[in-house]
């Protein structure tokens, strides 16, 4: 479980998250969604360590993460897989060199081990034979799942997506989605996505928080967002005309 | 105050830059693979450089001591001595920290922009060390020795020049190369050029290591590596001669 108290980040004077209460839980999909520019990617950066916060406190599981000096957050970070946006692969390695170097850092499993992990967490994403190629040969869809296979290597009890199905086609997107829905009911792991698709919301939603200009303004379940009578979030979840039409 | 900042900055990356590494095995192997990539790939462009500016000094000087109260010698003392004492280290550093130095800010720049840098943070990995450590030693380790291959190749041009045209006798050459030859000219070089391996592959890493953006703060990044490297590599120049000299 991972919890957010009164989080406030500022850059320079401009306030970017104004006040976050939010508690992410465990075995289940935690979805932050809100319109570009309204804070969802900082809140996440936030979380993680890579941006460090104003005021507030983050605690994953009972354990205070922005009060923890660098080497224990280093610990915590060994629990961290995260799927990056444009997947964050590292263009000079392959995709086996990717996927293999969190083992490589952090464990003392012999090669062989290795490769058996690697071929198994590439096999969970419905990756074979792709171990030789370079990210630069790989397609969009390829390059999130073996971004979710290098995340998923360490076995992180955390996982953070950030617009994890963006720049894919909708039914790539989908895969994409159920596989991280399914990692997380599989392995029991918190994970939070990042995401403005209405497509994945309603997919793989188990429990959905919506920022509106840096403040959280709601927070339920997929299925109670098509009948809230929050103005923002009507505005952003039926923002299309088939929306609207689907809904009237 | 912009100036004071950079440099507290800088100082900061080092000392991350030279923590302790989480595992040895793969900085050797990232090193093996810098060295490679930093080291064996300049080796074409110093030696076609070196070789053309051995051949131009020999005929520019040669030109310039058109007096017969001067021995002919002298030409390929003057040769020698040019290439030993400033070409072969500061003009090939500079010409590397265009090569490497570029290469180096803008790969790490990119990095940076397309989040592969915050990827290693979220892993718990020392980005800044594990990036740029490698790097370091492997220029450290390789520039020197471009260095005297770049000596070796400029004396040959010169060789070359005399042997296909009639401006001075291959011996006379030869004897000048030879002649009150001071090996500590080639450990002055050498140390020089590892003082300036440090400071192109930190500046240029630096420069890539803060790029924020897109591709043209990258582009913007990698100029920048280029120019502040070259300027600092000539003030380095400056201070290490008065020093190793005097």
């Amino acid at each position: 479980m991972i919890e957010v108290k009164n989080l406030t980040k500022k850059f320079d004077d401009k306030i970017v998250l104004d006040d976050i209460n939010v508690t992410f839980e465990q075995g289940k999909t935690n979805l932050i969604i809100g319109q570009s520019g309204s804070g969802k990617t900082v809140l996440l950066k936030s979380i993680v360590g890579l941006f460090p916060v104003d005021k507030g406190e983050i605690w994953y599981d009972d354990r205070q993460y922005n009060a923890l000096n660098f080497k224990q957050k280093k610990e915590i970070r060994k629990e961290i897989g995260m799927l990056f946006q444009g997947g964050a692969l590292f263009d000079s390695s392959n995709v086996q060199e990717n996927v293999m170097l969190p083992l490589d850092m952090f464990t003392d499993m012999n090669l062989s081990d290795k490769l058996d992990r690697v071929n198994f967490c590439l096999a969970r994403v419905n990756l074979s034979d792709v171990n030789r190629l370079y990210p630069s040969e790989i397609s969009g869809g390829m390059k999130k799942r073996v971004a979710i296979a290098r995340a998923i290597a360490l076995n992180p009890k955390y996982l953070f997506c950030d617009e994890p199905n963006s720049g894919l086609d909708p039914q790539t997107g989908i895969v994409i989605d159920n596989l991280i829905k399914n990692i997380t009911e599989e392995f029991n792991i918190t994970t939070i996505v990042n995401t403005h698709d209405m497509n994945s919301v309603m997919e793989i939603g188990d429990k959905v928080v919506f920022i509106y200009e840096g403040k959280k303004i709601w927070e339920g379940s997929n299925d109670e967002i098509l009948t809230t009578d929050c103005t923002e979030l009507n505005d952003f979840v039926f923002a299309t005309n088939l929306a609207k039409k689907l809904r009237n | 105050m912009k100036f004071l900042e950079h440099a507290g900055q800088y100082f900061i990356l080092l000392s991350k830059v030279f923590a302790r590494p989480e595992k040895y095995y793969l900085y050797y192997r990232q090193t093996i693979r810098e060295i490679e990539k930093i080291g064996l790939n300049s080796f074409g462009i110093v030696v076609i450089i070196s070789i053309f500016v051995g051949a131009v000094i020999t005929i520019q000087t040669n030109y310039n001591m058109e007096n017969p109260l001067l021995p002919r010698y002298l030409v390929g003392v003057t040769v020698r001595d040019s290439l030993l004492l400033e070409f072969s280290s500061t003009m090939v550093a500079l010409i590397l920290a265009g090569k490497v130095g570029s290469s180096i800010a803008s790969e790490i720049g990119t990095m940076r922009v397309s989040e592969q840098i915050d990827a290693l943070e979220i892993m718990g990995v020392n980005s800044a060390s594990y990036l740029i450590l490698p790097k370091i030693v492997a220029a450290m380790f390789f520039f020197p020795i471009l260095s005297l291959l770049s000596m070796f190749v400029g004396i040959f041009g010169g060789y070359l020049t005399c042997l296909f045209t009639d401006i001075l006798l291959p011996s006379d050459f030869i004897y000048g190369i030879q002649y009150m030859f001071y090996p500590h000219y080639i450990g002055y070089s050498v140390t020089k050029v590892f003082f300036y391996a440090f400071i192109i592959v930190t500046m240029s890493a630096y420069q890539g290591y803060f790029a924020k953006g897109g591709a043209l703060e990258v582009g913007r990044s990698s100029t920048k590596a280029v120019v502040y490297s070259s300027i600092v590599v000539l003030l380095a120049n400056l201070i290490l001669t008065k020093l190793i000299l005097s």
